[in-house]
C-alpha cells in the first residue's frame, strides 16, 4: 500500500470529477430534486376518497351520516342518489371510490330496536384506496350512529378504542419516505458513478496505461471507491438538510449514526459498481447489469413495500440485499432515535457486505489478461 | 556481441482459443537499440508487445525484459519500462502537467525531480505554454509527444511504443522521431511498432511479423540486400506476400 500513489490517484479522480460537465451537478441536483418532488407525489396516504351515497331513508339520522362523512378529512361526498345504479355510474366514471347505501326505514328500525345494516361497496380497481376508503366511510357512519343513539339514550355507546401511532405520530407517509429516499439516492449515485467511471477508463484506454505502470491493485481500486464515500456523505447531508428545512423532519437519533451507515453503504454500492465494471467491456453492458441489481434493491429492499408483508421465500432473499439493512437503520434512527448499539445487527451486516464487495472489487480487477 | 541484452524472448506464443495470434517468436533487443517491430494490421504486433509489457500472459514460451521474467515477474517489469499504447491514453480531462505528475508519481519519482525533469522536457519541446492546457484541447501531434514524455520521464530501461505516430503528418512524425533518437542516444532502448515503412528506415534493426511469426529480422540495409530491394517498402511486400490473415 503506497500512500503517495493513492494520493496521486485520488487527486486525479477529484480533478476529473470536478471538470466533468455533468457529475458535480448531478451529485447536488439529484438529491435536491428527488427530496423536493418525490415526497410530495409518492404518497400512499389515502385521502380524498369519493363517496356516493344512496339514501333510501331520508331521515335526520341518514342526513347526519352524510354530513359527518363530508366533514371527514379523508372523504368527500360526490352526491346523494335515489337509485343504486346512479351511484354505480359515479363509480364507473371514476368520481366515486365507495358507495354507501342507507336502507329504507333505517332510522325507524334503530328506534324500534332492530339492527339494520348499511351496505358499503368499494371499487377494487384501486384496491388500496377502495378498501381503506370503505373502512373510513363505515367508521364515520358508525360514529354518527353512536352519537345519535347516545343523544336519545338508546343502545349503549360502543366501547371505542383509540389507536395512537408511536414514532410517526401523525402517520405521515412522508416521514416514512424521506429516510428511504436517501437510500434510493445512494443506491443510484454510488452504484452508477464508479461503474461508469471505470468502464469509461476502459473505453478511453487509460486503464491500460495504468495497468502497464507499477500502480498497485489496492491503490487503484481504493481510488475508485474512496471518492464515492465523500459523494455518499454529501448526498446524505443534502438529504438531511432538505428533510429538515422543507419537511421539518430531523433524525430522532444522532446524525453520526446516519453518517456511519451511509459510509458503509456507499462502500457497498461502489464496491458492487467497481466489480461490475471490472467484468464489463462496455458502458452499455455495465449499465444493464447495474440496473438489474438496482431494480431488485429498490423493489425488494423494503423501500416502498414492507418486507414483513412479502412471502416467506422473498423475505429470505431480502437478507442478502444490503439496502434492507441500510433502510432499517435510516428509519429506526430517523423515527425512533435508535443508536448503533440498538442496530448492531444491521451495522455489522452492512459492514460485512462492504468488506465483501470491496474484496470482490479488488479480486475482479485484472491487470493482465 | 559487445552490447548487453535488455529484452530476450524464446518461442513466445499467444493463443486465443484456436487462433494463434503470436506464433513462437524468438528474438533479442540490445541496450540502446531502436528496434522496429513491423507487420501488417493483425499480424500480432500489439499482442506480442502486450506480453512483453506484462499486460498479457503468454500461452507458452519464455523471456526476460529488463532482466525480469515475463511470466512470473510482470509487476517488476512494469517498474522498469515505459509504454505508449496505440490508442492515445493519457487522461483527456487532466492538464499536461497533471498527467505527467500522475504517471511520474506512480513510478515513484520524488516530487522535486518530477518538477525539474518536466520543466526540462517542456523547455526542450517548446511546450511551456501548454503546461496547464487540458490534454483534450491540444493537437494530436502534441498529445503523442506528451504521451512519449509521460512514458519516459522516469528513465525506463526500455520504452515500448505501439504505433506511436498514427494519424499525423510527416513533419510531425519527424519531430516525434527526433524525440526517439534523443532518448536512444541517452541509452534508452526503444521498441517501436509501426506500419510506416519510412519510419522503419530510422530503426537500428527491424523484424517483420507475418501471421504471428517473425519472417525477417535484420538491419534495414541488411534486409534490403537480402531481398534485393531498394526500399523497405519492397522488402515488406516481398516478406508479407504470402500472408493469410486479412490485413
Amino acid at each position: 500500500m503506497n500512500a503517495r500513489t493513492l494520493t496521486a490517484l485520488l487527486r486525479k479522480e477529484l480533478l476529473m470529477m470536478k471538470r466533468n460537465p455533468i457529475v458535480p451537478r448531478l451529485i447536488v441536483a439529484m438529491p435536491v430534486l428527488v427530496m423536493l418532488i418525490i415526497p410530495l407525489v409518492a404518497t400512499l396516504d389515502v385521502k380524498d376518497v369519493g363517496v356516493a351515497v344512496v339514501d333510501n331513508d331520508r331521515t335526520e339520522l341518514s342526513r347526519r351520516m352524510v354530513a359527518d362523512m363530508e366533514a371527514s378529512e379523508y372523504l368527500h361526498i360526490t352526491g346523494c342518489y335515489a337509485r343504486h345504479d346512479e351511484a354505480l355510474r359515479q363509480m364507473e366514471n371514476g368520481r366515486a371510490d365507495v358507495i354507501v347505501s342507507i336502507p329504507e326505514d333505517y332510522q325507524k328500525d334503530w328506534t324500534s330496536g332492530k339492527k339494520p345494516r348499511l351496505a358499503v361497496e368499494a371499487n377494487g380497481v384501486d384496491a388500496m384506496k377502495g378498501t381503506l376508503g370503505a373502512q373510513y366511510a363505515a367508521r364515520a357512519a358508525a360514529r354518527s350512529l353512536t352519537q345519535w343513539q347516545a343523544e336519545r339514550g338508546i343502545g349503549l355507546p360502543a366501547a371505542e378504542s383509540n389507536t395512537m401511532n408511536l414514532y410517526n405520530p401523525t402517520l405521515n407517509f412522508r416521514n416514512y419516505m424521506i429516510p428511504a429516499l436517501m437510500v434510493v439516492l445512494l443506491i443510484i449515485v454510488c452504484g452508477f458513478l464508479p461503474t461508469l467511471n471505470l468502464v469509461g477508463e476502459k473505453e478511453a484506454g487509460t486503464i491500460e496505461a495504468m495497468n502497464v505502470t507499477p500502480v498497485g491493485k489496492l491503490e487503484f481500486v481504493l481510488s475508485k471507491l474512496i471518492p464515492y464515500w465523500a459523494v455518499g456523505l454529501l448526498i446524505v447531508t443534502v438529504g438531511m438538510l432538505i428533510g429538515w428545512l422543507v419537511y421539518g423532519l430531523v433524525p430522532e437519533g444522532s446524525v453520526g449514526s446516519i453518517y456511519l451507515a451511509a459510509i458503509l453503504f456507499s462502500l457497498v454500492m461502489s464496491g458492487l459498481g467497481v466489480a461490475i465494471a471490472n467484468r464489463s467491456a462496455t458502458i452499455l453492458q455495465s449499465i444493464f447489469v447495474m440496473f438489474a441489481f438496482i431494480v431488485v434493491f429498490q423493489l425488494m429492499g423494503g423501500l416502498f413495500t414492507p418486507i414483513a408483508s412479502m412471502p416467506r421465500w422473498a423475505q429470505g432473499i431480502t437478507y442478502a440485499l444490503p439496502p434492507r439493512y441500510f433502510i432499517e437503520i435510516m428509519r429506526a434512527v430517523y423515527l425512533k432515535g435508535a443508536t448503533p448499539a440498538d442496530l448492531a445487527v444491521q451495522y455489522v451486516a452492512l459492514a460485512g457486505f462492504a468488506l465483501l464487495l470491496s474484496l470482490a472489487a479488488a479480486a475482479t480487477y485484472r491487470r493482465r489478461d | 556481441m559487445n552490447k548487453e541484452t535488455v529484452l530476450s524472448v524464446k518461442d513466445l506464443t499467444k493463443r486465443f482459443g484456436n487462433f494463434t495470434a503470436v506464433d513462437r517468436i524468438t528474438f533479442q533487443v540490445m541496450k540502446g537499440e531502436i528496434f522496429g517491430f513491423l507487420g501488417a494490421n493483425g499480424a500480432g504486433k500489439t499482442t506480442a508487445m502486450r506480453m512483453l509489457c506484462g499486460l498479457s500472459y503468454p500461452t507458452s514460451g519464455s523471456g526476460t525484459v529488463a532482466g525480469y521474467d515475463i511470466v512470473r515477474q510482470a509487476e517488476e517489469i512494469k517498474r522498469h519500462i515505459g509504454y505508449m499504447s496505440q490508442r492515445f491514453s493519457l487522461y483527456e480531462g487532466l492538464t499536461v502537467w497533471e498527467n505527467l505528475r500522475l504517471f511520474a508519481t506512480i513510478y515513484g519519482m520524488p516530487a522535486r525531480q518530477i518538477r525539474e525533469r518536466s520543466d526540462e522536457v517542456f523547455g526542450a519541446l517548446g511546450m511551456k505554454d501548454m503546461r496547464n492546457a487540458l490534454v483534450k484541447d491540444i493537437p494530436l501531434g502534441w498529445k503523442q509527444r506528451l504521451a512519449f514524455t509521460a512514458a519516459t520521464l522516469h528513465s525506463p530501461d526500455i520504452v515500448f511504443l505501439d504505433e506511436p505516430t498514427g494519424g499525423v503528418d510527416p513533419a510531425t512524425r519527424r519531430k516525434f522521431w527526433e524525440m526517439i533518437y534523443k532518448a536512444s542516444s541517452e541509452g534508452m532502448t526503444v521498441f517501436v511498432t509501426t506500419h510506416y515503412l519510412d519510419e522503419a528506415e530510422y530503426c537500428n534493426r527491424i523484424s517483420i511479423m507475418v501471421d504471428g511469426q517473425i519472417k525477417a529480422l535484420d538491419t534495414p540495409a541488411g534486409l534490403k540486400e537480402e531481398y534485393h530491394a531498394t526500399t523497405m517498402d519492397e522488402v515488406f511486400r516481398t516478406v508479407a506476400r504470402n500472408a493469410k490473415r486479412p490485413g
